[in-house]
């Protein structure tokens, strides 16, 4: 049994999601390092597409993850780095699509749906109200309902 | 308005196949261009042959060209090959980019096999595929006489492709001022 949870133990750490990058692409500083590594994982393998570059053994990948690591030592900014690459790959090589007027039905298409969705359901419930709300009962029907309501009780 | 309102799902549901036909049939692999209707990024390269010079983005002038990135290791070349050799007996200009390629595998491939290229660069490093936006072998950038990239095709091209798309394109931009 012990020995059991041992294995299992040592294969979930071994289980545990292997980035592809490679030990000669990192970077000696480790704070600039954590931003690469941070910004790789943000960008889309261009060959592989739903890997991020962080992510993928491709060729093309490893190209990419130095690149952003030069723009980072050249003292760019996060969002430089990310803009050299756009500006050659476009929109597509961000796993998170930007908010445009190309991707408005894709960020706004849910709220639409919510929006037709709700309103489907207040024209609904406004439908069905005054069928529920019934007149009051008059005061000889009020004293019938009293009796029978007493004889069920006997 | 009660028709309407019980014709809504219906109608929804067309609106909905309509977008998943159009979007499921496109190739997700297909990255459009960032480059089109622009110039050319800028760069100089050496050649793929030693005793030849490569080409650098100053020579796309004049007339429209063709530039096809191909590499020694890429197999849809080998596809595309004989398509490009009947392109060159016709006297289609097209320059050939060696792209993340040993200049002595892109010459040996060309030698081989034939060489439909009126220069051939070597870009060792990719470095100029990536300012390109080449996200794979074989791509073709249509250049025109100004030097602006106005289209790319990704993948090799078939002679289909050839008649339907690049050839018609390259006459209209020879036909431009």
């Amino acid at each position: 049994m012990k020995h059991a949870k041992r294995l299992l133990l040592a294969l979930l750490v071994a289980a545990a999601p292997a980035a592809a990058v490679l030990p000669d692409e990192q970077l000696q500083d480790p704070a600039l390092e954590a931003r690469a590594r941070a910004i790789s994982r943000q960008l889309r393998c261009v060959v592989c597409q739903n890997q991020s570059i962080d992510d993928s053994d491709a060729p093309l990948a490893r190209d990419l993850r130095i690149i952003v690591r030069e723009r980072l030592q050249s003292g760019e900014s996060d969002a430089q780095a990310i803009a050299f690459l756009v500006a050659r790959y476009g929109h597509y090589v961000l796993l998170k699509p930007p908010f445009e007027l190309a991707t408005i039905a894709l960020w706004g298409g849910p709220f639409i749906v919510l929006l037709l969705g709700g309103g489907f359901v207040l024209v609904y419930l406004r439908r069905r109200r005054p069928a529920a709300a019934s007149p009051p009962l008059e005061a000889a029907d009020e004293a019938r309902l009293a009796a029978l309501l007493k004889e069920e009780s006997h | 308005m009660k028709r309407l309102l019980f014709l809504s799902p219906v109608l929804i549901l067309v609106v909905v196949l309509i977008a998943l036909a159009i979007g499921l049939r496109r190739d997700p692999s297909k990255i459009p261009s960032m480059l089109i209707d622009r110039p050319l990024p800028q760069f100089a390269l050496p050649g793929v042959y030693e005793d030849a010079p490569g080409f650098g983005s100053h020579d796309f002038t004049g007339e429209p060209r063709l530039m096809n990135v191909f590499a020694s290791w890429c197999t849809a070349c080998r596809v595309e090959h004989p398509v490009l050799m009947q392109l060159r007996a016709q006297g289609v200009p097209i320059y050939g980019l060696d792209w993340k390629d040993k200049p002595a595998d892109g010459a040996q491939w060309l030698r081989t096999s034939g060489d439909p290229y009126l220069a051939a660069a070597n870009d060792e490093s990719g470095r100029v595929g990536i300012d390109l936006g080449v996200t794979g072998v074989p791509e073709t950038f249509v250049i025109d006489r100004a030097g602006r990239v106005r289209y790319k095709h990704i993948g090799p091209i078939s002679p289909d492709d050839w008649r339907d798309i690049l050839q018609p394109l390259l006459q209209t931009l020879r036909a431009e001022g």
